[in-house]
This record gives C-alpha cells, structure tokens and sequence, in this order.
C-alpha cells in the first residue's frame, strides 16, 4: 500500500463515490486497478463542487442525492483497501465535508481505512498548517494541486508540502474532458521538476489512449477523471464496472 | 518545508477575521488572487484612483445619501426616533452600485477587458452591468434560475445595459449556484477576466475590499447622526445576506461600544433547515464551515454538505455569511436576529403606508427589526435602520404575496 507508479505512464483514476451507488463504486475501483489503474481518487461528493465541469457536478449531486456521506466513503476506502492491498488510494475532497467531522478526526479515520493519501480541492498551501500537522501524525501523504497560473514560488511551496506525488492541474479552468492535451501542461512540468523529486501526475481534460501516451512523455502519470465519470453515467449499473475496466486496459495499450 | 513556512507565516495575517475568512480556493485561482489584493492595496492608497471614486459616487451615483428621519413612523411606534439611512435612493437603486463602481475602476486600472459577477436579487448585476456600461467593458451576470424568475424586471435591466445574463440551474438555482458558475467561469478566464464579487464574502481579499468601498455608508451617517442629534445612535440595523450593506453600515460604529450593531437575516418560512437563510440562529444550522472561498458560519447538515435555503428575498437567501460578521457574531459586538418572510412583507407595506417609502424586501428585514424594537426603546434613543435598496424590483412578488387587487 503505497502510492507508485510502476509502468509508465502511471495511471490515476478518479471516480465519485457514490455513483451509481457505493457498492458499484467498489466494483468500478476494484476493476480500475485489476486493469492497470495505479492509484483510485476517491471522490468525496459535494453539494457545491465549485471547481468541477458539468459531468463530475452531475455525479456530485446524484450520489449527494443517494445521501452518500463522507464516512460512507472512509467506509468504502476500507473495502477497497482489504480487497487490494497493494494499490494506492488517495481521498479527493473539498474541505467543508473534512472541516465538519474535524482535520484530525477525518486523517485518523482515513489512515484507519487504509488511504495512502488526500487531495483536499480548495486547500492552498498557505491555509494547510493544521492539515498538515493532522496528516503527518497520521502518516497520510497530502497531495496539493499546482497551477499553470502558479509562479514559481508557489510550486516550490507546493513541491515542498506534498508527498506521493504531485497534482499538476493541464490547463486553466474546471475539470472535463477535451481534445488535446493542454499545451500548458509541458511547461508547468518542466516548472515542478526543478522542486521536487516526486511523481508528477497530470490531470484535467485527459480522456484517452493518445492523450495519456502524450503525457507519458513528459510526466510520471495521467489523471483520469470526467472520462470515466461520463462512461460510469450512460453505462447500466450492472455493466459499469466491466466498461471501466475495458476502458482503463485501453488506455495504455 | 522552509518555503513554504514563510509563505504560510506571512498569509497567516492576511485576510483574517478572528478565526474566520482566509482563502479556500482552486490553486489555479491564487495567482489572480494575489495580483487582486496587489493591485487593490495600491489603488486603496493612490489619491487619484480615490478621487475619481469619489467623484464619481457623488455624480453619477448621487452620494452623500441622506440620513432621514421617519417622522409618521416613529410617532405610529410611539418609541426611539427611527432615522433611514437612503441607500435606496442611490443611482441603481441599492447600495450595491458604491462596491461595483470601486471594483469596476480597479478592474480597468488592472487592465481587465471582460467582467464577471453573479447576482441574488438582481441589485449587484444591474450596479455591475451599469459600470460595465460607464467604462466600456464586456459583462457576463450569473443568476440563479429561480431568482431569473423571480427578480424578472432585473433581468431585463441587465439586457438593456448591454449585459449577457446567464441562467444557473444547478443547485436550488439561487445565489449560491450562481457564485459557483461565477468562480467556475473565473477559473477558465482567469487571465483576462475580473470577477466583481458582490458581496463581503469569498476569498481574502474580497471581504476586506468590498467592506471599504461601502465603509462610506458608515462614514456618511456618523457625521449626518450627530449633526442632527448631536450623539450617535442607541442602535443600528440593517439586514444581512452576504452582509455587504450590514458592514458598510456598521464598521465605522465598530469603536463606538455603545452604539448597538443588529444584523437581521432571513427567517424564512420557519426554523428548519432549508426553510431560511439565518446563519447565526441557535440550533438553526449553521456552524462555521468553508464555502466558495472562505471559512465562515454555513447552513449546513451533520455530514457537511450545504443546505438548501429560503426567503422571500433572493437577496438574502444564502447559506454562508461575510466572515467579518461570524467575527462580530463571536465577539459580540454585534447582535444576529431573524425575521421571517412574513413580517418582512409586512414591514414593506408598513414603511410604504407611512412614509411613502417602498424599500426592497431584503431592507424590509432590517424595517420590520426596527418596527420591533421601537417601542421597547426610550423615546430619546435613536434607532438608524440602512434602507440598503428600493423595492420596485419586487413589486411583481408583492403583488402576489400582497394581494394588492383587494388591499386599501
């Protein structure tokens, strides 16, 4: 149980807890790794999720809808954790859900469930202290996000308080699919390199085969997120993990 | 970590309230952020940007407002002199026009080409429409279906001043979700767009910004209190959404402790959750959290997903505060009351009746506080309510909730 990316380029698959359902969740993750996903975002739903596209703010809602709450998804956590030891897991989460059951609560529920790491959406390196603190004390790697608006000095900061690797967000804007890989993306590697010695993960508007091969010659690992999201909604719930593990095995092929 | 504890050391201070504000926000906004509070820290203090403030709220937007004294109101309540401070008689009719125009010149002193807001009751999209009109620049309005429908005449305001509004139906289609598409909107363009948010809400250093371009309310009225009653008022109140009018009205009182500060928020159709927009009320659902960029008091269930909301006043009906009043709230300093949609209705007609004064049913929260709390008051205090807007707006609700083909 680590955060690793063996093959290059690793893959990271995000996927909102809680759509269709929690146990369909279970199955999705569960085939997303057994088909070469690295590392599972788990998708805490939320009612406001500012900085998502259209197809995460629908899942958002309906899984909101479902009453998913987030120690049902520290719950499916455990799950995924017992079913594969050995893959990465990481909570992806905007704060008011984690500030309600309090920071420390919250990392020692999820170092108990068997999380490697948190993305915490609208948490900025400056506000992380108390974070931080709680997330060493419970030896959870966070993970923050880098911008291709960040200046330097802020992807040092940025280099300097993650741990497992490091989120480079492609392109200015809310999470979705597009066409191309962000020629943003590129530069803001190159920019994080000279920080730190972590995995770089890149992620928004990564959707494909082509595009995870495009990413996979200047980063560690592609983030996929609305792809799969979007597939998970029209799929039939019975169907939707075999779809995401069809999917997940074309990405690399 | 060194690095990044300096620059977690310096932005401890930045943008806080006690232990509320700061900035929750997607990295990709920070940058922005930052050359935000930048360029507003210099323009706060180059006299020419101030003075053509300045000039501009007296001429085209007609301050000073006048301090009134509401004569017949006060004699029907038989208790403290009632005064109005006229924000409603401002160009736009609302006080939100003095924070639009100031972040307006400061958005052409950055160079910003295109504008965004998002706007409750349509008062802050119109002020925003209006500058964008008055300095050339593109205006894009989000606006929560629910309020498009019920703020209609607003809507059509915006069109005609060259604004495109955009209608938001995620969520329960209000404010809320309307600043969500804003920031979202925000996030895609950051590079060439300002975003003029309308209240003293989101990240730092929105709160603080917005609290100064209406200080003037405050600064005004303390020199017309005592002008004519030679002392400061026993109390002031004024209502408060995201509290933008309520700061204004309030902050140069602040060192005055014996001046009263009473906020009145939504009370909605009741207590339950979901049924109102009071952020302070005991046991009503709101305890500090983070919402849209800041950490302040947010509706909100045990599981920390935000609540729906209700008033009658699109422009209260919000789940979050300005975090400078969770501040006064925990301090003291201020008082946090609510009143229902009811009694605000009522209020409007009460003020109109006697005064010939129709205020928007956001003000007429802080009226129907001050109908209350008259007659428990001597008749030498004095009782200044901020009349933050007019209520034309609202005639196609009040015609509904009123009634008005039968009434007297």
């Amino acid at each position: 149980m680590a955060i690793e990316f063996k093959k290059k380029p690793g893959i990271v698959a995000y996927l909102t807890a809680g759509d269709p359902s929690l146990s369909i969740t279970r199955d999705i993750a569960l085939a997303a790794i057994d088909n070469g996903a690295d590392v599972i975002e788990l998708g805490v739903p939320f009612s406001d999720p500012l900085a998502d596209g259209p197809v995460i703010q629908r899942a958002s809602q309906r899984a909101v809808l479902h009453g998913t709450r987030l120690v049902d998804v520290l719950g499916l956590a455990q799950q995924i954790r017992v079913a594969r030891p050995s893959a990465g897991l990481v909570l992806f989460s905007y704060l008011n859900p984690v500030v309600r059951m309090g920071m420390k609560t919250f990392c020692e529920r999820a170092a108990d469930a068997g999380a490697d790491g948190v993305l915490l959406t609208d948490m900025i390196v400056e506000e992380a202290g108390e974070y931080l603190e709680a997330m060493g004390a419970s030896g959870l790697a966070p993970v923050f996000l880098a911008a291709p608006t960040s200046p330097d000095v802020r992807l040092k900061a940025i280099a300097e308080a993650s741990r497992g690797f490091v989120y480079a967000i492609s392109r200015v804007g809310i999470t979705g699919t597009q066409q191309q890989v962000a020629s943003d993306a590129p530069e803001l590697v190159a920019r994080l390199r000279k920080f730190t010695e972590l995995p770089i993960a890149v992620g928004f508007g990564i959707s494909n085969a082509e595009h995870v091969k495009a990413v996979g010659e200047f980063a560690d690992a592609a983030v996929i997120g609305s792809a799969l999201v979007a597939l998970i909604e029209k799929s039939a719930p019975t169907d939707a993990a075999e779809a995401v593990g069809k999917f997940i095995a074309g990405l690399r092929a | 970590m060194s690095a990044s504890m300096a620059v977690s050391s310096q932005a401890a201070m930045a943008g806080r309230f006690g232990a509320y504000g700061g900035r929750y926000v997607p990295e990709t906004l920070m940058a922005a952020l930052e050359e935000l509070e930048h360029a507003y820290g210099q323009a706060k203090v180059d006299p020419d940007f101030q003075a053509e403030l300045g000039g501009l709220l007296r001429d085209y937007c007609g301050r000073p407002t006048p301090l009134y004294f509401a004569k017949r109101l006060t004699e029907s309540l038989g208790g403290a002199k009632i005064y109005l401070k006229r924000e409603d008689l401002l160009h736009t009719g609302a006080h939100k026009i003095n924070n639009a125009l100031g972040q307006g010149l400061l958005a052409r002193r950055m160079g910003k080409q295109r504008i965004i807001a998002e706007t409750g009751a349509g008062q802050h999209g119109v002020a925003t429409a209006t500058v964008c009109a008055l300095f050339g620049l593109e205006c894009v309005i989000y606006m929560g279906e629910e309020d498009m429908r019920r703020q209609e005449l607003n809507v059509y305001r915006m069109r005609l001043l060259g604004a495109e509004v955009r209608g938001v139906g995620s969520g329960s289609a209000t404010l809320k979700d309307a600043i969500n598409e804003a920031m979202r909107d925000w996030v895609t363009n950051v590079r060439t767009t300002y975003y003029i948010l309308g209240s003293a809400l989101g990240a730092h250093p929105y709160p603080t910004m917005v609290r100064d371009f209406h200080r003037v309310i405050s600064r005004e009225a303390r020199v017309q209190i005592l002008e004519k009653e030679g002392k400061l008022p026993t109390a002031i109140v004024a209502c408060v959404g995201g509290g933008s009018n309520a700061i204004g009205a309030f902050y140069e009182f602040i060192a005055d402790k014996d001046v009263q500060l009473i906020g009145v928020e939504a009370g909605g159709r009741g207590p339950g959750l979901g049924e109102h927009a009071a952020r302070f009320q005991k046991d009503g659902g709101g305890v500090p959290g983070v919402l849209q960029g800041t950490y302040s008091y947010v509706l909100q269930d045990e599981n920390g997903q935000v609540s729906a909301t209700h008033s009658v006043s699109a422009g209260l009906d919000y789940a979050s505060v300005g975090p400078e009043h969770a501040m006064l709230h925990d301090s003291g300093r201020a008082t946090y009351v609510s009143c229902e949609d009811g009694a605000a209705l009522k209020a409007t007609v009460t003020l109109s009746r006697t005064e010939g004064i129709l205020p928007a049913l956001e003000s007429a929260h802080a009226v129907a506080e001050a109908i209350r709390l008259a007659p428990t008051m001597a008749k030498t205090d004095v009782l200044m309510v901020n009349l933050s807007g007019r209520g034309d707006k609202d005639m196609g609700i009040l015609a509904r909730e009123l009634d008005l083909k039968g009434a007297q």
